[in-house]
């Protein structure tokens, strides 16, 4: 399978996600400056994390209309899968490829540490290796991981089963008032409509060698195999 | 017939951008708590903004607050957490 991987000036996510790719996904991986007009013939697009532009204006923002995202947005269109983890997840919501936003964390603190989540989903291309209710240990590093959405959108992305992450307690209770950045309904990642682009705040990346404390995020990338070889 | 070109200077335009009501803003909360702490009992609420200021090259204030509003919806306000107001200063 043919990946691409965006990188933004700031990105520093972005080798990490494409080994990932590599040892996982068995991907032929292509890292895309932000600057490019087009993208190459891709079987899937990872968005990574870091701080693109610096967080300037708002997390996400600028990068967001960086010329490599009008490319990005028409392979969503053809239902190309696009995954965007952190800052990729504020890009994902910046172009309105996923609906709400990530405000600061409510405790105004970088938040960088292991959390348990609990996978909400099985119904995607990434999650489908998980079963429902699984929980998955995975990192987070962020400032800005408080999701937010309004009420209709949130309706929205239960009934329709879209919230792919909770982050949880250590025995599956998912508990608002103790998520590590306040997260309406402790949410973690979500899924677009198409449920081919998901966007979470933890690191599947750096779950996925013995060497990071947890390897299972590499169940999402080897989900991706089967699907897109 | 002759044209006349004026040198217009651009015109200045101030954007506040702000948290929408239904927004937690806890560096609003913080700044509140440390005013209290530092010795202003009276103070209420604090929300904290952004606050913008730019030039514009268009002939017309109405053209330059058009402009800039097509900015906020573009890039510079998102409008699903914050609200913005324009001020062009002629």
């Amino acid at each position: 399978m043919k990946a691409a991987v965006i990188v933004f000036p700031g990105s520093n996510c972005d080798r990490d996600v494409a080994s990932a790719l590599r040892k996982y996904a068995s991907a032929q991986v292509k890292m895309v400056w932000h600057g490019e007009s087009a993208l190459p013939e891709v079987d899937f697009i990872a968005i990574p994390g870091g701080f693109a532009y610096g967080d300037y204006l708002r997390a996400g923002a600028i990068a967001a209309r960086s010329p490599v995202m009008e490319s990005v947005l028409k392979k969503a269109s053809a239902g190309i899968p696009i995954l965007g983890i952190c800052n990729g997840f504020q890009v994902l919501t910046e172009c309105g490829l996923l609906p709400g936003t990530l405000l600061r964390n409510r405790d105004l603190k970088f938040v960088c540490k292991t959390v348990t989540l609990k996978v909400a989903t099985s119904d995607s291309i990434f999650t489908r290796d998980f079963d429902r209710n699984n929980m998955v240990s995975m990192p987070i590093a962020h400032n800005d991981g408080n999701y937010y959405a309004n009420p209709e959108t949130l309706e929205s992305l239960t009934s329709e089963n879209r919230i792919a992450f909770h982050y949880c307690m250590k025995d599956g209770s998912v508990n608002d008032d103790k998520s590590p950045n306040g997260s309406q309904m402790s949410i973690a990642g979500i899924l677009s409509k198409s449920r081919r682009v998901l966007g979470m705040m933890p690191h599947p990346e750096r779950a996925t060698d013995l060497e990071h404390g947890s390897t299972d995020g590499k169940a999402m990338f080897t989900a991706l195999v089967n699907e897109l070889a | 017939m002759a044209l006349i070109q004026l040198n217009r200077k651009p015109l200045k335009v101030r954007i506040h951008i702000t948290l929408k009501p239904s927004v937690l803003d806890p560096q609003g909360k913080v700044i509140e708590q440390s005013l209290k702490r530092i010795g202003f009992p009276q103070i209420g609420q604090v929300r904290q903004g952004k606050f913008l200021e730019l030039t514009i090259n268009e002939k017309e204030p109405k053209d330059a607050e058009a402009t800039a509003r097509l900015m906020c919806e573009k890039l510079l306000a998102n409008t699903v957490i914050e609200d913005y107001s324009i001020e062009i200063i002629t």
